[in-house]
């Protein structure tokens, strides 16, 4: 019975959305060096796309929508922008949970990609409408290449938590 | 026992379906929290206790993260400075001999210009006020270009006023709390810059998308930009003070006209602030824009005879009453309309002077004019007329009235000259 313990939200939630805002500061430091600037992943990114394929909860959207938030203050985009963009690759990640189980690690990278360029797709629609302008598609690419780099640590995530409780394996 | 025999194993159908509605709600939210979003207006309400609150926490936190980056960029500078001092020194020799070439001639044109000025009767923009700052927090996507300063409404900074680098212009600010202001880039896909070409003195307007090199849309006239084409502010729609340094025009990958931003030669780490106001933060635009009722006619007995055709006088001479009732710098008054000096700047910037020298020497307008002696004065100078330059078009002077010829007849309250909005 000891697998079937409750798997504490500090652990899975609280801990990891702190790193996360922590990284996205550390990266908003007016850095250049060698006149190239620091990259500018989405890091919670790996976030909602980990918490939705170790277990489904309840308070996980809102811990992504919370990051999201946090993110649209922090880079001071429209309000709601990247919350609804992440919540968007958190929903894509748990519909398709149940295809991605037991999956290797190159096939949940590329549900990573997917998820992720979701986001973004959706990102530039929104902000299309807001601003009646296009953003450029060469940013873009750079911000999404940054961010499915990332997935080691969304991996190790899942590998942490994933068997922390049967009753979702 | 087996796992499916587990009673727990029955919370797993509840619980996703809980997690589906959280899902939808929390999307919800995030819907009407973006619908609700304003982000890129002046009004100071529309940015949000929210936003100032974060900003006022991120900004010290920021100011302290980025000082390792700062004191090892000093460090670096040092020790380059200490091995390069020597061609540093023959270089920046080269350089003064040919600046004290150019100090000449700048003090040649500084004396014609201050003798053209006064011939003329130009009234230039007052000198803007700076606040320096530093920057502390950068954010660079796709979605959004801002930066974090650290000087805020403490020392006078507004939503909308202009921010430098020692290269050429950034942004504008967009958010001021205590203590910090939030920079709209121009690079951002909200922000929108009315620029000049300096060759050609088109006009076009700097778009971010984004990206490095914002776009230059709208140019117009036929080929009025080339290659290395120096871009500055053009000062229209007064957001912005003109002959601010852009950067140069370059044909993108995409075939469209782009800016290499001048800004963007050196880290942006300390920025000047100007503290410029927009014409419509100076001028009370509740009373600019109100109509003028009408002056009573008195009925058929006191209708006045009708002037003669091609007549602009819209009151009979001499008929102090009646002059007095009309006031005379409304619209419903206006300058003659075939003043060219009436129509070359856009409304907004041809009243700021006007404005300005309302409430700066209004003593010295204290003599009123009758409409007759309006009528000549508010015709500017045949050299004036005939070629309003963009340089003396940008300080929307008012003409010069010495040249009325008719004889002055006082009036209450002195008409506003060149006040028509």
């Amino acid at each position: 019975m000891s697998g079937a313990r409750p798997l504490e939200p500090w652990r899975w939630l609280g801990v990891p959305m702190l790193q996360v805002m922590a990284a996205t500061i550390l990266f908003g430091i007016p850095l250049r060096l060698f006149g190239l600037q620091l990259p500018e992943p989405i890091f919670p990114m790996a976030l909602a796309f980990a918490w939705a394929v170790i277990r489904p909860s309840i308070l996980a959207p809102f811990g992504v929508l919370l990051l999201g938030l946090f993110l649209d203050f922090f880079w001071s985009g429209p309000l709601g922008l990247w919350a609804l963009c992440l919540l968007i690759a958190y929903g894509g990640a748990l519909a398709g949970r149940s295809m991605m189980a037991g999956q290797n690690r190159a096939i949940l990278w590329a549900w990573y990609a997917v998820t992720t360029a979701t986001a973004m797709v959706a990102g530039y629609l929104f902000v299309m409408l807001d601003s009646r302008s296009t953003p450029g598609l060469i940013p873009m690419a750079w911000q999404f290449v940054a961010t499915i780099i990332l997935y080691p640590f969304a991996q190790r995530l899942i590998d942490l938590f994933e068997d922390a409780d049967v009753r979702f394996r | 026992m087996s796992l499916r025999d587990n009673p727990l194993g029955e919370l797993k159908v509840p619980l996703t379906w809980a997690a589906a509605i959280a899902l939808v709600v929390a999307v919800v939210a995030a819907t009407a929290i973006l619908l609700s979003d304003r982000r890129e207006t002046f009004k100071a309400e529309a940015y949000g206790a929210t936003r100032k609150a974060s900003d006022t926490v991120l900004a010290p936190v920021g100011d302290v993260l980025a000082a390792p980056g700062r004191w090892t960029g000093a460090g670096i500078d040092t020790v380059r400075d200490y091995f390069g001092a020597a061609s540093e020194n023959r270089q920046l020799k080269a350089e003064l001999k040919e600046m004290r070439q150019w100090r000449d001639v700048a003090i040649a044109l500084k004396d014609e210009n201050a003798r053209f000025r006064t011939l003329l009767g130009l009234k230039t923009d007052p000198p803007i006020p700076m606040v320096a700052a530093r920057i502390v927090t950068d954010s660079r996507g796709p979605f959004s270009d801002t930066r974090l300063a650290n000087a805020g409404s403490e020392r006078g900074v507004k939503a909308g006023n202009p921010v430098m680098s020692e290269n050429g212009l950034v942004g504008r600010v967009i958010g001021v709390t205590n203590g910090a202001s939030r920079v709209l880039l121009l690079t951002d896909i909200a922000s929108r810059t009315p620029v000049m070409i300096d060759r050609t003195n088109a006009r076009a307007i700097l778009t971010g998308d984004g990206g490095p090199n914002p776009r230059l849309d709208y140019l117009r006239g036929r080929d009025p930009i080339r290659e290395g084409d120096r871009l500055l502010t053009s000062g229209d729609g007064g957001v912005v003070p003109r002959g601010l340094p852009v950067g140069t025009a370059v044909k993108g990958l995409d075939g469209r006209w782009r800016a290499v931003l001048a800004s963007d030669k050196a880290p942006i780490d300390f920025v000047r602030i100007l503290l410029f106001e927009d014409f419509t933060q100076v001028v009370n635009q509740k009373e600019l824009s109100a109509t003028p009722v009408p002056p009573p006619t008195g009925g058929p007995a006191a209708e006045p005879v009708k002037p003669p055709a091609g007549s602009t006088t819209s009151a009979p001479p001499g008929d102090a009453k009646a002059a007095t009732a009309a006031p005379a710098a409304t619209p419903a008054n206006p300058k003659p309309a075939d003043s060219a000096d009436a129509k070359a700047p856009s409304p907004k910037a041809s009243a700021k002077p006007a404005a300005k020298a309302k409430s700066a020497d209004g003593a010295e307008k204290a003599p009123a004019k009758t409409s007759a002696e309006k009528a000549p004065a508010a015709k500017p100078p045949a050299s004036g007329a005939k070629s309003p330059s963009p340089a003396s078009s940008a300080s929307r002077t008012p003409p010069p009235k010495t040249d009325a010829p008719a004889k002055p007849k006082p009036r209450p309250k002195p008409p506003v000259d060149g006040a028509q909005p």
